[in-house]
């Protein structure tokens, strides 16, 4: 940015826009694939954001008349055990996993920048033995740790939410030493000290812009995966309770008891979880590839 | 490099040792109408009256946390619950404690049901790697045909399935199609060999798939990355031809990560297996949890939670341990 000195502001705004634009075109161009997913996502973001106003009926309102009822024009994708109409309870779920999958990668975000950010940065002995935390952490299979934990928290949103997002961001701070680590050891860090910065200053100022573009495309990879423990956990009693619609749940014990019968309600939530976690997938990907060179690594 | 295996054997200590206490905390805050729930469900597995402080007692809860890790660890005593004699009695000892409700050996249990998570788990790591590896490799040395395309989209497709899902799928539409569905009922490896192999075959294909996802993307960067190099490149010009160079050249030098890759997949394996377990109704340690958690035997859940990260820790260490005699060019200090 040479030219940035003397150019008055208003002129700023149309030049981002355009790298934005700009990258756009590269996305479409360069990862059709990524592009489509990324339309994919937005739709799905769309009905969860507008679930009340596009679906059909409440996903708790009961037709007991109507019960284990066929794709019909009524319902268009059936209904279940007590009559609820699945295409509903699909839209609900589209909600409840986006919900679950931003505000769970937000905490793991924060959690892993302050686990592994100050671990990477301060480095010595703190580091080793967050570093031996952490090892111990990996190593304890999530959906153990995840249903142990949920056993005694009880099923909730809340709990859900802060149970992944800890589990997650302790795990995940393995990435963000990493970079952190990398950083330190690079020559514009070196004069940001040399130049009188204190260390804490230096972190803040240095350090962190510089990783937190790598930091939230590795998390912004790990919605899918999020999304993914969320169905776990819900498909085995253990994620959210009854009154909320999830996708993991509908498959669950109690969602399986009518299968034989109405195999569609085993069918469509498996099928709108696979299709969400492989859109977030691929866009991951593709915006990988694109924004942070350092991260390409000739897959995908 | 003896400095780095010693370094490297050394720190398992501290990192166990961290491990137990994650593993002891992650039962003990149980809180307090949980309690109250077990008293209920304990009393009507006894048949006898208990009151909350003689389940507290009997959970250890009635002491400071400290004392229960102590006791746990086995450095210092436990008092039986009903004679109320001390004795050492712990992870020191040799012994993971007994079941809330059945009064059984942990340990032992857990032992018995071994083989059957660990056939699941060795056959899925077997079918995941003859998947992985053959298209991994052909998917390098074909980049960007039509091939290498299927193959990674077939291998993300693989990574968004949910296998509980899969293996619904599996159980249902066979069943509604053919009258066929996946036989529920256990058989002994020793008794039938074909049947039990019949058991395991399509859990262990659903697993494998999963992770054949993740180690065919893996091998496909290393196979690409070994390519580049300078060394085939030579290979090439001498005029050997693409069998010796692929065969004899590259795949050696790929397929090292690959090993690694096992020890860091096995975590997701094994939550793979108790999901298995719970739809094929395998008699496994992925069961013996779910029950237990269902049954809130947190002794049990606690003793299963500690053995299966212990094997997931010491499978890592040792991945760590034979990486550089497998790769003599990494050389850690």
């Amino acid at each position: 940015m040479s030219d940035a000195a003397g150019i008055p502001s208003t002129e700023i705004a149309p030049r981002r826009r355009s790298r934005l634009a700009a990258f756009f075109i590269r996305l479409v161009k360069e990862k059709p694939l990524g592009a489509i997913s990324g339309i994919i996502i937005l739709i799905s973001i769309f009905v969860a954001i507008f679930a009340d106003a596009l679906a059909p009926y409440g996903f708790l309102e009961l037709h007991l008349e109507d019960r284990l009822t066929g794709p019909s024009a009524k319902y268009l994708l059936g209904t279940d055990g007590l009559g609820r109409d699945l295409l509903s309870r699909l839209i609900f779920g589209a909600r409840v996993s986006m919900l679950v999958g931003l505000t769970v990668t937000t905490i793991s975000v924060v959690i892993s920048s302050l686990i592994g950010g100050v671990s990477g940065f301060l480095g010595g002995k703190s580091d080793l033995v967050v570093q031996r935390f952490v090892d111990a952490w990996i190593a304890f299979p999530g959906l153990l740790l995840l249903l142990t934990i949920m056993s005694i928290v009880g099923k909730g949103l809340p709990q859900i939410i802060l149970v992944l997002g800890i589990s997650g961001g302790i795990g995940g701070s393995r990435v963000l030493r990493s970079a952190v680590i990398a950083i330190k050891g690079s020559d514009y860090f070196l004069a940001a000290e040399a130049v009188g910065n204190t260390k804490w200053r230096s972190f803040i100022r240095h350090v962190m812009p510089n990783v937190m573009p790598v930091i939230i495309i590795a998390f912004s990879i790990s919605i899918g995966g999020v999304i993914m423990s969320l169905a776990s956990l819900g498909f085995l009693g253990y994620g959210l309770p009854a009154n909320i619609a999830d996708w993991g749940g509908m498959l669950s014990r109690e969602g399986r008891r009518f299968m034989e019968q109405a195999p569609w309600l085993a069918l469509w939530p498996g099928l709108a979880l696979t299709i969400t976690v492989y859109c977030l997938n691929m866009l991951g990907d593709a915006m990988r590839d694109l924004l942070d060179p350092r991260l390409r690594g000739g897959e995908g | 490099m003896r400095a780095y295996m010693i370094r490297r054997l050394l720190l398992i200590i501290p990192t166990l040792f961290i491990l137990t206490i994650i593993v002891f905390l992650a039962v003990r805050f149980i809180p307090g109408d949980l309690i109250d729930l077990m008293v209920g469900e304990l009393e009507g597995w006894y048949a006898i009256d208990i009151d909350r402080e003689a389940l507290e007692r009997m959970l250890g809860l009635d002491v400071p946390v400290h004392v229960q890790y102590g006791r746990w660890i086995g450095v210092l005593p436990t008092p039986d619950p009903f004679s109320m004699e001390s004795r050492f009695n712990g992870l020191l000892q040799g012994t993971l404690g007994e079941s809330l409700i059945g009064g059984w050996s942990i340990e032992e249990r857990i032992l018995g049901r071994l083989p059957v998570t660990f056939e699941l788990g060795f056959l899925a790591i077997v079918i995941g790697l003859v998947i992985a590896l053959p298209v991994g490799i052909y998917s390098a040395i074909r980049q960007d045909t039509a091939t290498d395309y299927v193959g990674r989209t077939a291998a993300i497709v693989g990574m968004a399935t949910p296998n509980f899902w899969l293996a619904i799928m599996v159980m249902l539409y066979p069943a509604i199609w053919w009258g066929w569905s996946p036989s529920v009922e256990y058989i002994p490896l020793v008794e039938d060999p074909l049947g039990n192999l019949g058991m395991f075959i399509i859990p262990s294909l659903i697993l494998g798939t999963a992770s054949a996802a993740g180690t065919m993307r893996l091998t496909r960067t290393m196979m690409l990355e070994v390519l580049r190099q300078d060394y085939i490149r030579t290979a090439w010009s001498k005029g050997l031809n693409e069998r010796v160079v692929i065969m004899r050249h590259a795949i050696k030098n790929a397929l090292i990560p690959i090993v690694t890759l096992i020890g860091m997949q096995l975590p997701m394996l094994v939550g793979g297996a108790v999901i298995m377990e719970e739809i094929f109704v395998l008699p496994g340690i992925g069961r013996l949890f779910l029950d237990a958690l269902n049954d809130r035997d947190y002794p049990v859940i606690q003793g299963v939670n500690l053995f299966l990260s212990t094997v997931v820790l010491l499978t890592i260490l040792l991945t760590d341990m034979i990486y550089p005699y497998l790769d003599p060019r990494v050389r850690y200090t």
